[in-house]
């Protein structure tokens, strides 16, 4: 398990804090969705539970980052990397700039962790093969299109297998095909017991895959339960939050008097 | 002044020996008309209205900005004419204060005095950001920077306007900002043309949809046929899924009901 207890986080230079008191839990084998506006402190609390900040970043920390029961807090950068891994929102700022070949930025985490040369080349080739990039692996990464980026960025943390997972919107440059080949890498990784913390826009995507969700306002937890019941929360939209589609068109059945048990159909067939 | 533009059998080829990242496109766009471009990533969206402003020009075809050849006008008169804003903010903000950025288009188009105050004041004002007019655009979060390269080229006053994915990275609220920007320029008879994949924002803000598969347009029609059932076997040939509601309308025999009105209307009328 990986826990956040009592965090309040402030950027070096800034006045105030972005996070406030946030105590959190990343069961095992857990798809914990992060949701709020924009400025909410999303991004900021990916970079507290990767270990970024303040190891990476500076700034100010109060409170605890526990790994597997153990407060990791005095602990250095290195000593975390291998256990979470973060993909961050913007893969531009992923990738090494070291790389001459997409195949070589993905194998470069796994390769910088000291793992046997057989070893990295088996877990390149199936995080390529796992986001359908295998094609692009003689490309150089700088040249890709965005949503090719993100997905090489993903595949390099695929492949430096930790534990835990921190995705901080990870789908905002895909198309709808690429969106559905990273919520099954999400959900295959969740089956085999990894810890996945996904910061993201798109609540369609979280509904189905994630177990729990937690909605940030301001800096502080203003929601945090079951995903069924936090998505459906009237609050969310007060909140910034995109309604999930099936919430939404449910709110708005009942809004014009009708029954929303009408909306459900069978999609088996369509 | 409202102008349209069309291109002829449009081909582009980065490198020679390359794929046709377009291949033989031909289309035409009314003055004042608001046209969604969909597809997946690499099937050509991006090189195609990097045409419309002569960032880029044919390998072979031909593009017409309001009528004229847009080979025979340079990329600054074409700049008066065609305001494109691209997908990653980064690539396009490099002032150091918010206003400075987004005075940076119209004075080179010859804006000056209370024309220019006012057209940078308008822009502002339409995304939100008049009170950070001081503040460095890199002190913005992500989805701000967004916003502000939508201002610095919406203050342009440009007859046509074309956004590369406009709400990528945008919470509900940035949402609600890009249609408003888009609902105000179209009304004040301007052109309209934006990439997305997000299909709810496609049915609910234009008139049109253009899908591209492969550096083709294998689909061009209103949102009502282009989500109809009888495209949605193309629409997947290319990994994209028609909004909620026309999947909803369809299973309940209401015909295509691409909007969330649509759908809610027709199940008020069965």
């Amino acid at each position: 398990m990986l826990a956040i207890d009592a965090v309040s986080y402030r950027y070096a230079g800034a006045r105030q804090p972005s996070l406030h008191d946030i105590s959190l839990e990343l069961d095992d084998g857990e798809v914990l969705g992060l949701v709020g506006a924009s400025e909410a402190g999303k991004t900021t609390l990916c970079l507290v539970a990767s270990g970024l900040a303040p190891r990476a970043i500076g700034g100010e920390l109060r409170g605890r980052l526990v790994i597997d029961g153990v407060d990791v807090s005095a602990e250095p950068m290195h000593a975390l990397v291998g256990r979470v891994g973060i993909a961050f929102q913007s893969p531009a700022n992923q990738l090494s700039g070291v790389a001459g070949t997409v195949y070589e930025e993905v194998a470069f985490g796994a390769m910088n962790l000291g793992i046997p040369r057989d070893e990295v080349i088996d877990r390149t080739e199936l995080a390529l093969e796992s986001l359908r990039i295998s094609s692009l692996a003689s490309r150089d990464p700088a040249r890709l299109s965005g949503g090719q980026m993100q997905l090489v960025a993903i595949a390099g943390l695929l492949a430096m297998r930790p534990r835990y997972f921190v995705l901080d919107e990870p789908t905002a440059q895909l198309d709808p095909a690429g969106t559905k080949l990273v919520r099954d890498a999400i959900a295959r990784l969740a089956g085999e017991g990894a810890s996945i913390l996904l910061a993201e826009q798109k609540t369609d995507l979280l509904s189905g895959l994630c177990s729990r969700v937690v909605a940030l306002d301001s800096g502080r937890i203003a929601l945090l339960g079951p995903a069924g019941h936090v998505l459906a929360d009237a609050q969310l939209a007060d909140l910034g939050v995109e309604e999930p589609s099936a919430v939404r068109l449910d709110r708005l059945a009942r809004g014009a008097g009708l029954d929303e048990e009408r909306l459900r159909v069978d999609m088996g067939t369509s | 002044m409202t102008i349209g533009l069309a291109v002829e059998n449009l081909v582009h080829v980065y490198q020679p020996g390359a794929v046709r990242a377009l291949d033989g496109v031909s289309f035409a766009i009314a003055a004042g008309e608001r046209v969604a471009l969909i597809g997946q990533n690499g099937s050509g969206k991006t090189t195609l209205i990097r045409h419309f402003n002569g960032l880029l020009r044919p390998s072979s075809g031909t593009v017409l900005v309001g009528g004229t050849d847009a080979r025979m006008q340079t990329v600054a008169s074409l700049a008066h004419r065609v305001g494109l804003v691209f997908q990653d903010p980064d690539r396009q903000i490099f002032s150091a204060s918010v206003r400075a950025e987004v005075e940076f288009g119209p004075r080179n188009m010859g804006f000056s005095g209370d024309g220019l105050q006012s057209a940078v004041d308008h822009a502002l004002a339409a995304v939100g950001l008049e009170g950070d007019e001081t503040t460095n655009p890199y002190d913005l979060g992500a989805s701000r920077r967004k916003l502000l390269a939508l201002a610095s080229v919406l203050a342009m006053q440009t007859p046509i306007l074309a956004l590369d994915e406009p709400t990528t990275g945008q919470d509900r609220r940035g949402i609600d900002r890009v249609r408003a920007v888009i609902a105000d320029v179209s009304k004040a008879g301007r052109t309209v043309i934006a990439i997305s994949h997000d299909m709810r924002f496609v049915a609910e803000v234009f008139d049109r949809v253009v899908v591209m598969r492969a550096g083709r347009v294998v689909l061009d029609g209103p949102p009502a046929s282009v989500f109809a059932r009888s495209s949605w076997d193309l629409l997947r040939s290319t990994y994209l899924e028609p909004p909620l509601p026309a999947i909803l309308g369809d299973q309940l025999g209401l015909g295509s009901t691409p909007t969330d009105n649509d759908l809610i209307e027709g199940l008020a009328a069965q």
